[in-house]
Formats: C-alpha cells, sequence, structure tokens
C-alpha cells in the first residue's frame, strides 16, 4: 500500500479550521446545503420532464396546497379529526345502546334459566355477573364507535393522507430535536403503539429513533379509542346541552390528541437536549399521489385487521378480568369484599390525582390490555353493589355520577390517565424486542406512568383549589 | 448463442446466458454478444460497478438481467442492510457489480445509507450506475448530483420508460445528460430494453471515452467560500483525492464518518487503491454500520 505519512497534525489543524468555519456559518448551512440540492433537482426536470398533466394530477396539487399549507395545514388536520369523532360519537349512540339492551336482556333470561335449573347462586353470578357482564360490556361498548371510526381512518390512510400529517408536523418535531418521520410512527401508533414502535425503524439515528419508540405510548392506539370516546360520549357530552353534545364530546376528543401530541414534542424535546442530546437529521419525505380507496380493502382491514382483532382481544381479556372482579367482589374478609378492601386501600393516592380507589384497581387489572380499562371499572363498581341493574348507558353514567360521585374532572382525568399512562404488556414486550435494552424498555414503562401521575395530581388540585 | 448452463434455484452456478435471448430491443444489435452473465462467480473481475438509486426503481431488475442472478429485496426501510454482488463479463472484460441499499440520499446516517455512500466513497468502484425512475425524476435527482458529489464516474440509467410513456411523462434524456454532465441511458430494464446501450456506456466511462463534467454546485455563497477555502487544505494532506469539494462539504456538516476516515488516514487509501484494500474498506463500513 502506498502509505502516505500518517499527518496527524495538519489533520487536526484541518478539523479546527473546519470547527471555525461551521461556527461562521451557524446552523442553517446544513439545510441550505439540502435545499440548494432541492432546487437544482427542481430545475433539472422542469427543463427534462415534460408532463401532459392529467386532471388528477392538476387536482392532487390543489388538494395538496390546502393541506399541506403552512397556515391551513395543521388547522386542516385538527378539523377532519374533529368529523371523524363527530361521526363516530353521532352514529354510535344508537347502536351501543341497542346492543346493550340486547346484551342485557340476553343476561337476564341467562339467569332466570339458571335461577330455574337451581344452580347455586355462586355459579349464577360468577358466569353471569362476572365473565357475562364483562363480555357484554367490552361489546355494546367497544363495537358500534370501532365500526365506525378505523373504516373512515382506512379511508384517510389509503388516500394518502398520513404523510400529509408527518409533513406538516415536521417543522415541530425539528424544533423538539426529534425526527420528522416519527409523525409518520405516531401515526402507526394511533392504530398499535405496538406497531407504531416496531416502525419507529424507518428512523435513520438510534437517537432519534429512541426518542420516537420512548413517546409512541403518548399517541392512543385502537385499544384506547373506545374507551376515550366512551368517556367523551357519557361525561363529557353529556355536560352539554343536547344541540352541543356530540360537537363539544368530539372537541374533547381532538383536545386529547392535541395533548398526546403535545406531550411527545415535550418530552421529545427534554430527551433531545438531556439523555439523548442531538440535532434533528434532514430526510426525504415521498407524498404519494392520493389514491382513491379500495372500498373492498378498506372494509376488510378496517373490520377484519382492527375492529375484530382489537374487539377479540378485549374479550379475551374482559372475560378472566370479569372473572376475577366478581371473586373480589364476593369473597370476603372481615365483613367486606375484597374489592372494598383494595379499593380502600388505592383510594388516597386515586382521589390525588382525580380517580378513585375503584378505578385505579380497575387500571391495575387491566394491564395486560388497555381496552378493558372502562368495562372493567364499570364491573368494579356494580359489582360492589350486585342488585343494580344496567339497562342503559344513561343509568350507566347515573349510577358512576350519582352513586360514585363522577365529576367532569373524574372523566377528564381518567381520558389522560388512559391517553398518558405507561404502555400495555404487548408494547413492553415490543419495545425489549427493538431496543435490546432493559434500561430503555423500563424508561419507556415508568416515564409515561410518572408523568401521568404528576400532570394529573397538578391538574386535579388546581381545578379544586379554583372551583 | 443460445446454449444456456443449467442454474441452480440458488443462483451458485455459473450462468452462462447472452442478453440477445431475452431482449427484444435491438437483439440484432452486436454488443449483445459481448454480453455474458457470470452470476456470482466473479473472480478476477476487471471493474467494479455499483448499483445506486431510491427504492423501487427497478434497480434489482438491473442487476438480475445483468448477472442472471434473482435477488430479491426487502421493501421495508432499515431492513436491507446488506449488499448483492454478482459478475458480468462485457466486450472481453469482467465487471463485478455490487447492488447497493436503495436510499433517497447519502447525507443522513442509516445504516442502509451509510453502506451505499461508503462504498461509492471507499469501495471506489469505477462507474456507478445510478438507475432514476424516469416518472419520478424530480425526486430522483437529489440522490444522483449527491452521487456527483462524489465522483466523476456516473452513467444514469433512466429507468421505468415503459412507465413513463403510459403515464404521459417524457423525459428529454439528451437535455437531462447535458444539466448532469454524465451520460444518461433511457431503459425499461423489465423488458430488458436499453441495458445492452447502459453497458456499452459504462464501458466508455470507465476506459474515459466519455468526457464527463458532472454538475456541482450546493450550498450558499457563504458555504461556497468555506469549501474553497478549505479543498486546499484537504488536497495538500491527502493528495491525490478524487473528492476534495465533497470531502469538505461533509466535514462541515458534521459527518462523523468523514471526519474519522481523515483522521486515521482512511481517506489516503482512496487515491491510491488497490482492490483488496478497497475490498477491505467495503467489509469495514459494512460492519461499522450493522
Amino acid at each position: 500500500m502506498n502509505d502516505t505519512p500518517t499527518s496527524q497534525p495538519p489533520a487536526r489543524a484541518l478539523l479546527a479550521r473546519v470547527e471555525q468555519l461551521q461556527r461562521n456559518l451557524g446552523g442553517a448551512y446544513r439545510d441550505a446545503i439540502v435545499e440548494s440540492l432541492y432546487a437544482d433537482a427542481e430545475q433539472i426536470a422542469r427543463k427534462v420532464v415534460h408532463t401532459e398533466k392529467t386532471k388528477s394530477y392538476h387536482v392532487d396539487q390543489a388538494i395538496d396546497r390546502i393541506v399541506t399549507s403552512k397556515i391551513w395545514g395543521l388547522p386542516v388536520m385538527g378539523l377532519l379529526l374533529a368529523v371523524v369523532f363527530w361521526v363516530t360519537i353521532a352514529g354510535a349512540n344508537v347502536p351501543s345502546a341497542m346492543l346493550a339492551d340486547f346484551f342485557f336482556y340476553l343476561g337476564d333470561q341467562g339467569v332466570a334459566l339458571f335461577e330455574a335449573m337451581g344452580l347455586p347462586w355462586w355459579i349464577t353470578g360468577f358466569v353471569w355477573h362476572g365473565t357475562y357482564r364483562g363480555l357484554a360490556w367490552v361489546v355494546s361498548v367497544m363495537l358500534p364507535p370501532m365500526a365506525i371510526f378505523f373504516p373512515i381512518f382506512t379511508i384517510l390512510e389509503d388516500l394518502g393522507y398520513l404523510p400529509r400529517v408527518a409533513f406538516n408536523v415536521d417543522a415541530l418535531f425539528k424544533r423538539a430535536g426529534a425526527h420528522g418521520k416519527q409523525a409518520l410512527t405516531m401515526t402507526m401508533g394511533l392504530g398499535c403503539n405496538a406497531a407504531g414502535v416496531v416502525a419507529c425503524r424507518i428512523i435513520d439515528s438510534p437517537r432519534e429513533r429512541l426518542i420516537a419508540i420512548l413517546t409512541n405510548n403518548f399517541m392512543p392506539c385502537n385499544g384506547r379509542w373506545p374507551t376515550l370516546i366512551m368517556l367523551a360520549t357519557l361525561f363529557v357530552a353529556t355536560s352539554f346541552p343536547p344541540a352541543l353534545a356530540a360537537i363539544a364530546a368530539a372537541g374533547s376528543l381532538v383536545l386529547v390528541v392535541l395533548v398526546g401530541g403535545a406531550m411527545t414534542l415535550i418530552l421529545s424535546a427534554i430527551l433531545s437536549r438531556s439523555a439523548l442530546k442531538g440535532e434533528a437529521s434532514s430526510f426525504t419525505l415521498e407524498l404519494p399521489p392520493y389514491r382513491r380507496p379500495n372500498m373492498l380493502r378498506v372494509l376488510y382491514t378496517s373490520i377484519i385487521d382492527r375492529t375484530v382483532f382489537v374487539l377479540w382481544r378485549a374479550i379475551v381479556m374482559a372475560v378472566p378480568a370479569g372473572g376475577i372482579i366478581w371473586l373480589l367482589s364476593n369473597i370476603r374478609a372481615s365483613g367486606e369484599t375484597l374489592t372494598t378492601h383494595i379499593s380502600g386501600w388505592l383510594d388516597p393516592a386515586g382521589r390525588a390525582i382525580g380517580l378513585d380507589g375503584v378505578i385505579l384497581l380497575a387500571y391495575i387489572i387491566a394491564i395486560p390490555a388497555n381496552e378493558i380499562v372502562i368495562p372493567t371499572i364499570v364491573m368494579a363498581y356494580t359489582q360492589a353493589g350486585m342488585m343494580i341493574e344496567l339497562d342503559t348507558l344513561e343509568e350507566l353514567r347515573q349510577v358512576l355520577v350519582e352513586r360514585e360521585g363522577w365529576t367532569l374532572l373524574t372523566a377528564v382525568c381518567l381520558m389522560l390517565f388512559s391517553l398518558l399512562h405507561n404502555p400495555c404488556s404487548t408494547t413492553i414486550w415490543t419495545i425489549y424486542q427493538e431496543t435490546r435494552s432493559v434500561k430503555w424498555t423500563a424508561v419507556s414503562a415508568l416515564l409515561p406512568l410518572a408523568i401521568t401521575f404528576a400532570l394529573l395530581f397538578v391538574l386535579t388540585q388546581t381545578v379544586r383549589v379554583l372551583f | 448463442m443460445n446454449s444456456d448452463k443449467t442454474n441452480d434455484d440458488d443462483g451458485t452456478s455459473t450462468v452462462n446466458r447472452t442478453l440477445a435471448s431475452t431482449a427484444h430491443h435491438c437483439g440484432s444489435c452486436a454488443l449483445h454478444e459481448h454480453l455474458v452473465r457470470m452470476g456470482i462467480d466473479i473472480d478476477n473481475w476487471d471493474y467494479v460497478v455499483a448499483l445506486a438509486g431510491n427504492p423501487n426503481v427497478g434497480k434489482s431488475t438491473v442487476f438480475n438481467a445483468l448477472t442472471g442472478l434473482k435477488q430479491h429485496t426487502g421493501n421495508w426501510p432499515g431492513k436491507t442492510v446488506a449488499r448483492a454482488e454478482g459478475g458480468f463479463e462485457f466486450s472481453g472484460k469482467r465487471y463485478k457489480i455490487v447492488d447497493l441499499p436503495g436510499t433517497y440520499s447519502l447525507l443522513s446516517a442509516s445504516v442502509d445509507e451509510e453502506i451505499a455512500r461508503d462504498f461509492i466513497l471507499f469501495g471506489r468502484p469505477d462507474c456507478v450506475i445510478v438507475v432514476v425512475d424516469a416518472t419520478m425524476l424530480e425526486r430522483n435527482l437529489n440522490l444522483v448530483l449527491q452521487v456527483l458529489e462524489i465522483t466523476d464516474k456516473v452513467v444514469v440509467c433512466l429507468n421505468l420508460m415503459d412507465e413513463a410513456e403510459r403515464k404521459g411523462i417524457d423525459v428529454d434524456h439528451r437535455s437531462l445528460a447535458r444539466e448532469l454532465g454524465v451520460p444518461v441511458v433511457p431503459t425499461s430494464a423489465r423488458k430488458g430494453e436499453g441495458l445492452g446501450l447502459l453497458m456499452r456506456t459504462v464501458s466508455e466511462v470507465i476506459a474515459g471515452d466519455v468526457e464527463v463534467a458532472p454538475r456541482r454546485n450546493a450550498g450558499n455563497a457563504a458555504l461556497n467560500q468555506a469549501v474553497d477555502e478549505l479543498i486546499p487544505m484537504i488536497e495538500t494532506l491527502y493528495p491525490g483525492l478524487p473528492n476534495p469539494r465533497w470531502i469538505a462539504l461533509r466535514l462541515l456538516d458534521g459527518d462523523y464518518r468523514v471526519r474519522q476516515a481523515l483522521e486515521n488516514g482512511e481517506l489516503a487509501r482512496m487515491g491510491f487503491e488497490t482492490p483488496d484494500a478497497a475490498e477491505q474498506g467495503i467489509v469495514m463500513g459494512a460492519a461499522g454500520g450493522s
């Protein structure tokens, strides 16, 4: 090999000069390099490419001018989200009530049948009031919103809107020191956080990828949407006059997503300035042409891959959870049920963050799947007083509000709790698979939990002082 | 010359097939007589050719058409981190062709982009074929311009011409060649069209029969001033570097890998390369990335 002399000192001098020049140039030259490349490419392409522009191309460009505009991009995004939620809530109310009627009628018949057969009370209770009721709640509360929300979401995905979302929020992420592609992994997280975490592979630098993995949890996944939608319907909507109810509920959901986005940005900014220091890197984002969604594929994806998948997971988890709650509520120690003992013990912590002991207990039972937090809460409450018969969602609301003392604050806190708390066990496992680091996996689970408790504590105490 | 030897499905045996048997277009052209696919039998090559390009532009189709291999590539960014290699013989010279991971750019430090960049930089291929999608020229040109910053020996393979035609997109490849300062060959690799011309152009670029004057003007005035100041310093340090301007740009951009190469003298080898050393460079690059 023709060795050149090991010219260490001159190399050092060169590098020193480079650093000096970097300082003189300021930060903007990085963008300047990329921008001039792009400008060049555009200029050349304009010279050599002649397109008989089809009509659809013009329409594409006209739409993109609005949905990716600096001024209108974000508002359009928020509006679109609000419309989707509004359609979901307005459309899900009636079928939800009908399903609940049907399932509880069936449950009553089952109880009557078991009693007629002379089976002992605890078998009837465990089967019908425990496991069956868990299942009935999950299906009637979750199925209608999912059957509306997921097809709409899939249509937006198929249209090619999601990359535009990433384009719109890129600047925000850059300011937070995170990668613009993180917005894409977040939209994947709207489907499923585990999938969102895997999608972080598209992010180049390990630093930015880790940030994206750690914050993906703040995007409510398929499993948490029904919980949020139900809370918005039951509590936010009913706190407003009927004319405004659905709009208020949809607005509150948009707010929840915005809070999730804000938390993502804040945590990304903190991480990229502390433990994961570094600058945001540039990247090329392809905006695919708008395509007419293939309705068959949309229906298949949204019904089979999403609705049935989530519902099945919820049912599988809800049945044992229902059983556990029933047992806890019917096994007595020193005169009180186990539910009363445990929730009483958890109550101070729950109250401090605007919730209560029963909610925390339900949350702990529901750790394997976020989907069943609400049904578990309902079961825990109703099991505590076995005599209550809930025939409609309105009655459920009345029980929660009048008997359990829920307020709008409780509902808001629970929505925030559902949005921010630690990832489900599947996601945590996926994070370990992707990072291969026990440390970062632990951080990904505990950091959101700590943030949740801190945030809710501050919120609750503030509200209590003010009102 | 249609005497195909048997080739195993895994492509381990030598494949000798003339391109003429598959190319309908200008099949009578004498050039095809000279192209012999060698599969992965790539010992004792005369030249190394790298295939770069955005994902899904038909890079692997070009690769397979030239080598007779059946290379499968994953579509998930980040998964494809390996390079595929194959060989062919053209006009009596043996070529090793390296299929690099599909990338949109060579600027950021993802594993696949680093492999592509390190190979173009330290592997010192005799020629880089940048495959571009004629239906998405503007986006594809970003990568072409970046490759032009690194090396002169570039041939642009303007692929998917058939698709462009169907979409009513007309690309003037002569003007494009003028703008870029390197040869542009229109192809439809799926149909085997234009590949003979592509190879002839590659051989001409390697032989120096074609004059190249790659377009280079990234950055603003202040940046170019800084670059101009650094170039002589780099040239003094490492005489014979083919692309001091690019090195200067990367140093200013804070490129860790280039800085490292400068500090440990790895850069020096670029000017006076032996094939063995080139191979070492590639392996190191790939290992560093994974």
